[in-house]
């Protein structure tokens, strides 16, 4: 990067722990980061509108639709997560590419599980065999995003169904007595209601998936964890810069990374409650009416 | 091969008794079953353990953080935080290359009399290093689920204790104690649950599996990446762990109904299952 790290052998000190922290790979390793935190921001969202969509389906009056979405919000309650994590991108994979298969290659004659193996036509392969690298890589991430989702919806939709539940009765026979109708009770009265009541669990679920971030690395996703170990391993004197194992160090630093992370959403967290807590029926509401007379 | 004898090969396989292969080829449900089965003694070794031990040190961390003594807070404070705010899987890879750096042949203490040499190499093994990680974890966790219990026992409790004149460690050992249990026991049962749910990282995460003996997870990503087919082995796998956690719900309700024996029926705290704290 700098023109005096032309000959990392001849330099020392502070300087050679600069030109080492600042080599191509280790670029790769601070935009790995990146990577996170756009898995982060992605899948919140994403788990948010899945916990809703759950959360409506399990509230529906229309049986198996009510109990599709209670079979998915039961769903992470007695299994570990990181069972959901390895299974939905292999599921997820596998069924894009029997629907391919079934759409592209009609005459085809073999069967798709052949003993040990899954074969479809190379023109159902998801990303085709022929894509650059690039492809690949989104792929994975997409399917990793996609597998968070799920699962974190999961979640979510655990917590909102209980905040849904949580908002006073006399609020919604308050909305039927001006004679609003179901779908614009649901919307004007229970929504704008309901959040005050999930952010606890949701702040929760946000801590969460900042700890569950380096499963990415599981999933086969170059993020920090796979940088970490990749850099921090010993390197002979092949390498431009030789060194013993420091993959302890490198630990240390993601350490510290998810630490400070964990610290600035609690203050975040904090500022939202406060926020969504004005002029709601609660014990927060009530005290900064008081406190704002 | 008939199932029974699937089952002598490798019901105790992960604990390196019977066939010494896996099985290949065509792989049966049956031997799904029993391998993954033999795999689920590790997560109950570890869970059970990790769990018992950090009882104890818990209960430590909840009267250390809610002291007046900031040299007794401020490191359980600090302890909290960091095992609650880092994710269990870095927890792992940093604990396990830390163990690696420790010298093969152990480290010389010098006592100035005499010098002894403490082996070190079994902390690099899952065995040692990932139930010492556990135990750390749970405790963190746990001992933030005493605390807040701790802070929610009924001041007249403590009044009344004072009136019968105890104090210091009776009081603590005969009335706050048994009511911070009492209050903390249904989300404890959640954390017993959720490390239990955790057990299955250990081969995941840094710890490598010695001689293939691993874990339910362990053996369930063995088939899945053997047949390519994640439809039987994680349905297994899924089954078991549902079985665990009912039987952990069943055997912690037991306790629950001990601790709330004396309240009357409808003031009895009953357990939740919440997914609120995975790690």
């Amino acid at each position: 990067m700098f023109n005096s790290c032309a000959d990392p052998a001849t330099i020392e000190g502070l300087t050679w722990l600069l030109c080492y922290l600042t080599t191509g790979k280790h670029l790769l390793f601070y935009t790995s980061f990146g990577v996170v935190l756009l898995l982060m921001l992605i899948t919140a969202p994403a788990a948010l509108a899945f916990g809703f969509g759950g959360a409506m389906a399990a509230r529906s009056h229309f049986l198996p639709l009510s109990l599709i979405g209670k079979a998915y919000t039961a769903m992470v309650r007695g299994v570990p997560d990181i069972i959901f994590f390895l299974f939905v991108p292999i599921a997820l994979d596998q069924a894009f590419e029997y629907l391919r298969h079934k759409t592209k290659c009609p005459d085809w004659d073999q069967p798709i599980w052949q003993g040990n193996d899954f074969v479809v036509c190379a023109e159902a392969k998801l990303p085709l065999s022929s894509s650059p690298q690039w492809i690949h890589e989104t792929y994975g991430f997409t399917l990793a995003v996609l597998a968070f989702a799920v699962v974190f919806g999961a979640f979510a939709s655990n917590v909102i169904y209980g905040a849904m539940q949580a908002v006073p009765r006399a609020q919604m026979e308050t909305a039927e007595a001006y004679g609003m109708s179901h779908r614009q009770s649901f919307w004007r009265i229970l929504v704008p209601q309901m959040w005050v009541y999930a952010l606890p669990g949701l702040s929760n679920l946000w801590m969460i998936l900042i700890k569950a971030t380096p499963l990415l690395f599981l999933l086969g996703v170059r993020d920090i964890v796979y940088w970490a170990r990749e850099l921090g391993g010993s390197k002979t004197s092949h390498f431009d810069y030789p060194h013993p194992d420091w993959r302890v160090w490198y630990f240390v630093a993601l350490l510290f990374f998810y630490l400070l992370m964990t610290k600035l959403s609690e203050k975040v967290l904090r500022r939202i409650t406060l926020r969504l807590s004005h002029g709601q029926a609660t014990l927060a509401g009530e005290m900064q009416r008081k406190a704002a007379r | 091969m008939s199932c029974v004898q699937t089952i002598q090969d490798y019901a105790l396989r992960s604990i390196g008794i019977g066939e010494r292969l896996l099985p290949k080829g065509d792989m049966t449900l049956c031997e799904h079953v029993t391998l993954i089965g033999s795999g689920l003694i590790w997560n109950i070794y570890y869970g059970a353990l990790a769990l018992f031990f950090g009882f104890f040190l818990a209960n430590a961390i909840a009267v250390a953080k809610a002291s007046g003594n900031p040299w007794l807070r401020k490191p359980a404070e600090w302890f909290v935080f960091v095992f609650r705010g880092s994710p269990l899987f870095i927890q792992f890879f940093l604990a396990y290359e830390t163990f690696v750096l420790l010298p093969r042949t152990g480290i010389d203490l010098h006592l100035g009399f005499t010098t002894i040499t403490v082996a070190t190499s079994w902390l690099s093994k899952a065995w040692a290093g990932a139930l010492i990680v556990l135990f750390l974890n749970t405790a963190a966790y746990s001992g933030e689920i005493f605390y807040g219990a701790l802070r929610s026992v009924p001041k007249g409790d403590i009044e009344a204790a004072d009136a019968y004149g105890m104090s210091g460690w009776s009081r603590f050992r005969r009335v706050i104690w048994p009511t911070m249990m009492r209050l903390a026991w249904p989300a404890y049962t959640n954390e017993a649950i959720f490390l239990f749910h955790a057990t299955t990282l250990v081969y995941f995460s840094g710890f490598p599996a010695f001689q293939q003996k691993g874990d339910a997870l362990y053996y369930a990503t063995y088939f899945a990446s053997k047949t390519f087919n994640p439809f039987v082995a994680y349905p297994v796998i899924a089954a078991y762990f549902i079985v665990l956690t009912l039987s952990i719900i069943g055997l912690f309700g037991v306790v629950n109904r001990y601790l709330n024996r004396h309240l009357p029926k409808e003031r009895r705290s009953r357990i939740r299952l919440r997914p609120q704290i995975i790690r």
